[in-house]
């Protein structure tokens, strides 16, 4: 039991010094960093997409922006309900169909260019 | 396990993550790859989620079982049953709800940051976070709900809206979500602000898409998307996670690249799509009346297979007309029917053809028409000349020669497809109505131009029999 305890106070001081690390501007400025990067990374990628696939395009893009699913997982995942929890839920609901639904129809489609005749 | 190692691992598969979805992008590059680089992406997902379910945050599973299990079903119904002339509505709707998954996960953040005993005001980039995200995600689910109905055609919403004074109403709505904005970020956190900002943004939302009309879907769906990523970005900015910051940036990019391909193609600026409306029939002098006056050929089935009898040379232009008429399949016998005889067919592709991008494109696969005959307006525009019979079918405006000749027509320096410079050129349309400009399309009533008035469908049915039989 005590030894329980010892670890749980030790688990609770390294989270503190790994949060002391990273202060709030710190992780915004890593958090800008990544989000400029990947802006210009998907540029780079996007404008290389032939006309012939935009709407297979827009339709995988979308379910990728479903991501936000990671973070309905996050809120609904907590223990108790509570109003976040419930909020959770119905993002956990959306996200899931916007990923679900987003990767099946983008496959039906891309498997339509695949086929070739003959 | 170590908490620390925990936490490390679980980022190195954000981290994976954020690769697979940049090669599953990269795939979509090329036809031959663009499955393959879809299921990376889904890869990814999978990766993320599995990365996030072995969070310490996540302390029960019921909820979350129910979530994925409602929402996988009601996805994959959706993503099974759609035909694929209904695809524009339903990209607009699961844009919708990305945007409005973003929204509340944004706000489940905000009241659990609130809620927090001792309460520690949060750091302002998150209460920036949570504004941008409330803001951007609600717009982008309501005005999805919008572009739905509307690309639905529900009666309600099928001719464009507007309110008197309508641009007052946006720029009061706008300064009122700012003003609300400030107060967020200044008290935080400030659940009540948050709510007060959803629902001007709602209303904002609805303002912002209804006065849009239906050519202009391609635009607004691809700016809708964009959104629903930035929405996104948003929120990795307000739970502080990396993988929510990479798909969102990448797909707001997308969207945004989409957007100025579709209002060049238009020759139209992002704020005129938006905010102005088109000037119907205000084209200097050219009164319809005028222009079709004694000059209409009107065909028949037997005489345009009398056309195609001798063409060798034959490219197609489809419009949203050919999606309404379900004429896929139709044209794809036509073409069949056209190689064999010896003619090669192409098709000419405008880029806002149809109600989103690459729309048609999707229809004549759906047909089983090879992509590489499916030709870009750049790539196929100097071949008119030499070309035998242009067949149009349900296109308008993207083939009104008034783009390159009449400075005051409202879709003046359009870049259009030239159909009329080819020796023949037929036109399957229902009747002479105009497009959505709302201009008359002085082609109809060129000397070289055959009206062939039928529904799309019926209309290369009854070709395709008429050929046979020559």
């Amino acid at each position: 039991m005590i030894e329980l305890l010892h670890q749980q106070v030790f688990l609770a001081q390294t989270m503190a010094d790994v949060a002391a690390k990273v202060s709030p501007l710190g992780l915004l400025i890593a958090g800008l960093t990544i989000f400029a990067l990947a802006v210009f990374v998907g540029f780079e990628i996007i404008t290389k997409i032939p006309p012939t696939l935009h709407t297979p395009l827009m339709s995988g893009s979308n379910a990728i922006s479903g991501i936000t699913i990671v973070g309905a997982i996050l809120a609904s995942g907590a223990e108790e309900t509570t109003m976040a929890a419930i909020l959770g839920l119905a993002a956990l609901i959306m996200a899931t169909i916007n990923v679900v639904g987003g990767f099946l129809v983008t496959n039906r489609m891309l498997a339509m260019f695949k086929k070739k005749r003959k | 396990m170590d908490p620390v190692l925990r936490t490390n691992l679980i980022n190195l598969a954000y981290l994976a993550a954020a690769i697979l979805f940049i090669l599953g992008l990269k795939g979509m590059t090329h036809p031959r790859s663009a499955v393959r680089g879809n299921l990376l992406a889904a890869l990814a997902m999978l990766v993320a989620i599995v990365a996030t379910l072995a969070s310490q945050q996540v302390l029960s599973y019921g909820m979350i079982v129910v979530g994925v299990a409602i929402g996988t079903v009601i996805g994959a119904i959706l993503a099974v049953r759609v035909e694929m002339t209904a695809m524009p509505q339903l990209v607009a709707i699961f844009n919708g709800f990305g945007g409005g998954a973003s929204v509340l996960v944004a706000g489940a953040e905000l009241i659990k940051v609130s809620q927090m005993v001792p309460s520690v005001p949060p750091p302002v980039a998150m209460s920036v976070a949570v504004v941008l995200s409330g803001l951007i995600g609600t717009v982008t689910f309501w005005g999805s709900l919008v572009a739905y109905a509307k690309l639905q055609e529900l009666k309600q919403f099928k001719k464009p809206m507007s309110l008197p004074a309508h641009q007052l109403i946006n720029a009061g709505l706008a300064v009122l979500v700012i003003a609300l904005g400030f107060w967020a970020v200044l008290d935080p956190p400030n659940v009540a602000a948050y709510w007060a900002i959803c629902l001007i943004a709602s209303i904002l939302g609805v303002t912002l898409v209804i006065p849009i009309g239906g050519a202009d879907m391609p635009v607004v769906i691809a700016l809708l998307n964009s959104y629903s990523g930035l929405a996104a970005a948003a929120t990795g900015f307000v739970i502080d996670n990396t993988v929510l910051i990479v798909a969102g940036s990448l797909v707001g990019a997308s969207g945004l690249i989409l957007t100025r391909i579709m209002c060049k193609a238009m020759n139209r600026s992002l704020v005129n799509v938006l905010f102005g409306v088109m000037d119907a029939g205000s084209g200097g002098g050219s009164d319809t009346d005028e222009i079709y006056e004694g000059r209409i050929k009107s065909a028949g089935a037997d005489e345009v297979a009398m056309l195609f009898d001798t063409a060798e040379r034959v490219i197609i232009v489809p419009g949203y007309g050919l999606a309404v008429a379900q004429a896929q399949h139709a044209v794809r016998e036509l073409t069949d029917i056209l190689e064999a005889r010896g003619a090669t067919v192409e098709f000419a592709i405008h880029p806002v053809a149809g109600r989103m991008p690459g729309h048609m494109n999707v229809l004549l696969a759906e047909a089983e028409i090879s992509y590489d005959k499916l030709k870009e307006m750049d790539h196929i525009n100097p071949s008119f000349a030499q070309t035998d019979v242009v067949l149009v079918i349900g296109a308008n405006d993207v083939v009104n020669p008034l783009a390159r000749t009449d400075p005051s027509s409202p879709i003046a320096g359009m870049p259009i497809l030239n159909v009329d410079q080819a020796k023949t050129v037929v036109v399957i349309k229902r009747s002479l109505s105009p497009g959505f400009a709302g201009i008359p399309n002085p082609l109809f009533a060129a000397d070289n131009c055959l009206m062939y008035f039928a529904d799309g469908k019926q209309a290369i049915v009854d070709l395709n029999t008429a050929i046979k039989e020559l």
